[in-house]
């Protein structure tokens, strides 16, 4: 069988494209493009912290049979997601939905960096609304003084 | 005997860190120096006694003495004499042994090399050490005793997990270790100064070669684990976002910014507050992650724990010290005097700007690490995984490093964000000129990869235009500048290779994920593949025995143009005692380029096998960044140690430094 190499280019997807076995392969190679991209996606969940596609579990293989599946009967990447939470929860998205924890899981990170930014800026304010202004000068009095206690000092002192 | 006398040690080790923990607090807090001194030696003793009890263990797996459980769990009579002695540390009893052993260390080194610590802050911060120290041993002795004996010896042991039995994962965990507790000493520096109520630049100068250390350590376990996936666990994937990997993620990250504040902190005396905080929250995110690997809270290859009253003990210490350490801040934190001010663009500027993504970025991977823990103590079961790290760190990333080669260009207080993005359009105009050239060469292809080449290159560029910036080539010709440019403190040249070695990392991530060949299949002797620039055909399989396993090894011949290059030999393996198969890929360097080819199951027919090719394109820099990384903290240590290795540093000499930097 001639095999088509597929690549995954996606930026940060740091996970390089796998599949464990050959014979599982659909022959479009657009379609077998999305199968892997949505494999990625899916936890095995017999498995530690791997997706189907980086794994050799029996249900693995099984979950990575039946995308394939769906894929051919033409069902869209969210429908086969669906389904699979359907039968499986919620766990096996490795890439949260947006609801439930999830809403806090995306907001959270914008919301930090808003948060860290603005403390940051507001620290910076209030530190400089605290000391004195740079372009602050001496009073001549002061002046006077400064000029008497510099006389007054020996010169080979340096601070 | 000898078993008996590591126990005896470690037990009085506890005994030692009691009273490191209590006599020098007491007494800088009563401002008596007798009791003060008393720090040092307990410091000394405490290390002693714990290297003795772990040479004891050590000595027991060397000689395979199976009397003892730790032993027979994890070594086996046939294993060769490195793994024998790994094997001390790739358990829980014997990593706990290890993390305390560190520790003592530290301590003994903050002893010994701080003769210069005023007497108050030298008690305080061996104090704290001796804290962290008791609560370490009591776990330890009380959950974890690695010298438990058995009444009735086995003849032989159960081996070592077998992926551990590596190289690389001999050397992890200790390089690891010396990270995340390297950074409990800036830690209890913290922790001092807020005892103390002071705090000054000096401070900053102690506790940063500390910070540097544990950093180098810490990017060097980082890179070894990663490269010890990359090659033993077969799938070529070298970085996977787990949550044993985020958990020393966090902490590098953490540990980034502290070094970035405490370098403001020395310079500037500004950001002082800040700095403090990030010494807790690092050390804090280092308790974290050995409570997230031991306590068998996620499972996973490192977890060997699953006992849960070990896992209440850490949860316990790791509250008591995040809590007290919180605590301590917020209540000192107000008297530290505020340091020097600065305009929003200036370095000063730039690195808060560094230190706001850092520690947004370790918040990210910290949320997504811990979400799934939360979501299944309310019932719920979710997962967080690559994708998810991808979409939120990944941006964040890229903004980090966008703003990288602009920092060291800007000056102190007040910067000129035109004059530096002047010196900088070359390399910025180089950046985008070779991501357009790889995308003309390779035919267009997807526009995010060709980004992230510019990216990497700015990076690395903008290191190298700082450095030459800083010799003021531009203005004062080739011969003067070169001269210049040796004449440059080794803590520029740290600067430049910290943040280069950051850019080629990158360069190696962003190659080999979007431009690697891949081919997976199914392969008979006699049959020819080809992946990337290389032919491979499978010459057929052997078996073979090593010392301890048995190996199914595949013979292969590669050719490039029709012309044989040369023979690779990826193997299965099977160990003996505990059966568990392990993949050992055949991997060869082409420049900074690797072929790597794995087996995996059996095929159809009799005779074949399944067989994985990737033609991965610079794939080295990835690891090969982190040593560049490396060597710059290297520099940038090397160069404290002149400073302070200088009769009477600060007075005379400070004018002419100001000048020098103005």
């Amino acid at each position: 069988m001639r095999l088509i190499i597929v690549m995954l280019a996606l930026l940060g997807a740091l996970l390089p494209a796998l599949a464990a076995d050959p014979s599982e392969q659909l022959v479009d190679p657009a379609q077998e493009a999305r199968a892997r991209a949505l494999s990625e996606e899916l936890r095995c969940l017999v498995c530690q912290n791997q997706s189907i596609e980086a794994s050799n579990a029996q249900l693995a293989k099984d979950l990575r049979l039946l995308v394939r599946e769906r894929i051919t009967a033409g069902d869209s990447d969210d429908a086969i997601k669906t389904f699979l939470v359907e039968r499986y929860g919620e766990f096996v998205l490795l890439k949260p939905r947006f609801h439930g924890l999830g809403v806090v899981l995306w907001l959270l990170p914008a919301l930090m960096l808003a948060l860290a930014g603005g403390g940051a800026w507001w620290a910076w304010r209030r530190r400089k609304a605290l000391a004195v202004p740079a372009d602050a000068t001496l009073s001549a009095e002061e002046e006077a003084r400064l000029a008497r206690l510099l006389d007054a000092e020996p010169s080979d002192r340096d601070d | 005997m000898i078993v008996e006398t590591g126990h005896f040690a470690l037990i009085l080790a506890l005994a030692l860190a009691l009273i490191q923990s209590s006599v020098p607090i007491v007494g800088a807090a009563r401002g008596e120096r007798r009791l003060m001194a008393v720090a040092g030696p307990a410091a000394l003793a405490e290390m002693v006694a714990i290297l003795l009890s772990f040479l004891a263990l050590t000595w027991a797996h060397v000689v395979s003495d199976f009397s003892v459980l730790n032993v027979v769990e994890n070594s086996h009579s046939l294993k060769p004499m490195i793994y024998k002695v790994s094997g001390v540390w790739g358990n829980h009893e014997g990593s706990m042994l290890l993390w305390v052993l560190i520790l003592g260390l530290c301590g003994g080194a903050v002893a010994l090399f701080g003769r210069n610590l005023p007497a108050s802050l030298k008690a305080n911060v061996l104090g704290v050490q001796g804290l962290i120290s008791t609560a370490f041993l009591a776990f330890i002795l009380l959950t974890s005793n690695p010298f438990m004996r058995l009444a009735k010896p086995p003849l032989e042991g159960n081996d070592l997990n077998p992926v551990l039995q590596d190289v690389g994962l001999a050397i992890h965990p200790p390089l690891l270790y010396l990270g995340y507790v390297g950074f409990s000493v800036a830690f209890s520096f913290a922790a001092a100064a807020l005892i103390d109520g002071r705090i000054d630049a000096a401070w900053a100068r102690w506790v940063r070669p500390w910070v540097l250390g544990a950093w180098m350590f810490l990017t060097a376990g980082i890179a070894v684990g990663s490269y010890w996936a990359y090659y033993e666990l077969g799938w070529g994937g070298f970085w996977f976002w787990d949550p044993v990997e985020n958990a020393s993620l966090m902490p590098w990250l953490s540990g980034t910014a502290l070094l970035h504040s405490a370098l403001v902190m020395e310079k500037r005396s500004a950001l002082k507050i800040w700095t403090v905080l990030l010494a807790i929250l690092t050390f804090s995110l280092s308790l974290l992650g050995t409570f997230l690997v031991r306590s068998g809270v996620l499972t996973s290859v490192h977890a060997f724990a699953s006992d849960p009253a070990r896992g209440v003990f850490i949860l316990g210490i790791l509250c008591a010290f995040i809590g007290g350490g919180l605590v301590l801040f917020a209540a000192r934190a107000g008297e530290l005097s505020a340091g020097g001010l600065f305009a929003p663009v200036s370095r000063e500027g730039a690195l808060v700007l560094n230190n706001v993504f850092l520690s947004v970025s370790a918040a990210v991977v910290l949320i997504g690490t811990l979400a799934p823990l939360v979501a299944s103590a309310f019932g719920g079961a979710i997962s967080v995984g690559a994708p998810y790290f991808n979409l939120t760190f990944g941006p964040l990333f890229v903004a980090t490093l966008l703003v990288v080669p602009l920092g060291p260009e800007l000056a102190w207080k007040r910067g000129d964000l035109a004059g530096a993005l002047e010196r900088l359009w070359a390399a910025l105009a180089a950046s985008l000129l070779i991501g357009l050239l790889v995308w003309w060469w390779r035919n267009g292809g997807p526009i995010l990869a060709m980004l992230g080449l510019a990216l990497a290159s700015w990076v690395i560029l903008g290191a190298i235009t700082n450095l030459l910036a800083r010799a003021s080539f531009a203005s004062v010709g080739w011969r003067v500048g070169l001269r210049r440019l040796f004449g440059l403190p080794s803590s520029a040249f740290g600067t430049a290779f910290g943040h280069a070695g950051l850019g080629l990392t990158l360069l190696g991530i962003i190659a080999t994920t979007s431009f690697q060949s891949e081919t997976i299949v199914e392969m008979k002797p006699g049959d020819r593949q080809t992946v990337g620039r290389y032919e491979i055909s499978f010459d057929g399989l052997r078996a073979e025995k090593g010392a301890n396993y048995r190996a199914t090894v595949a013979a292969m011949t590669v050719r490039q143009d029709g012309v044989e290059q040369f023979q690779l030999a990826p193997s299965k393996r099977t160990f003996l005692t505990r059966s568990m198969p392990t993949t050992e890929a055949a991997i060869r360097n082409h420049g900074f380029s690797q072929l790597y080819v794995t087996l995996g199951d059996s095929g159809q027919t009799p005779g074949s096998i399944i067989v994985r090719m990737w033609d991965k394109p610079l794939v080295t820099l990835i690891w090969l960044g982190a040593l560049v990384m490396m060597v710059g903290g290297g520099l940038s240590l090397a160069d404290r140690r002149l400073r302070v290795g200088a009769p009477k540093p600060g007075r005379h000499a400070r004018p002419v430094a100001i000048a020098g930097e103005g």
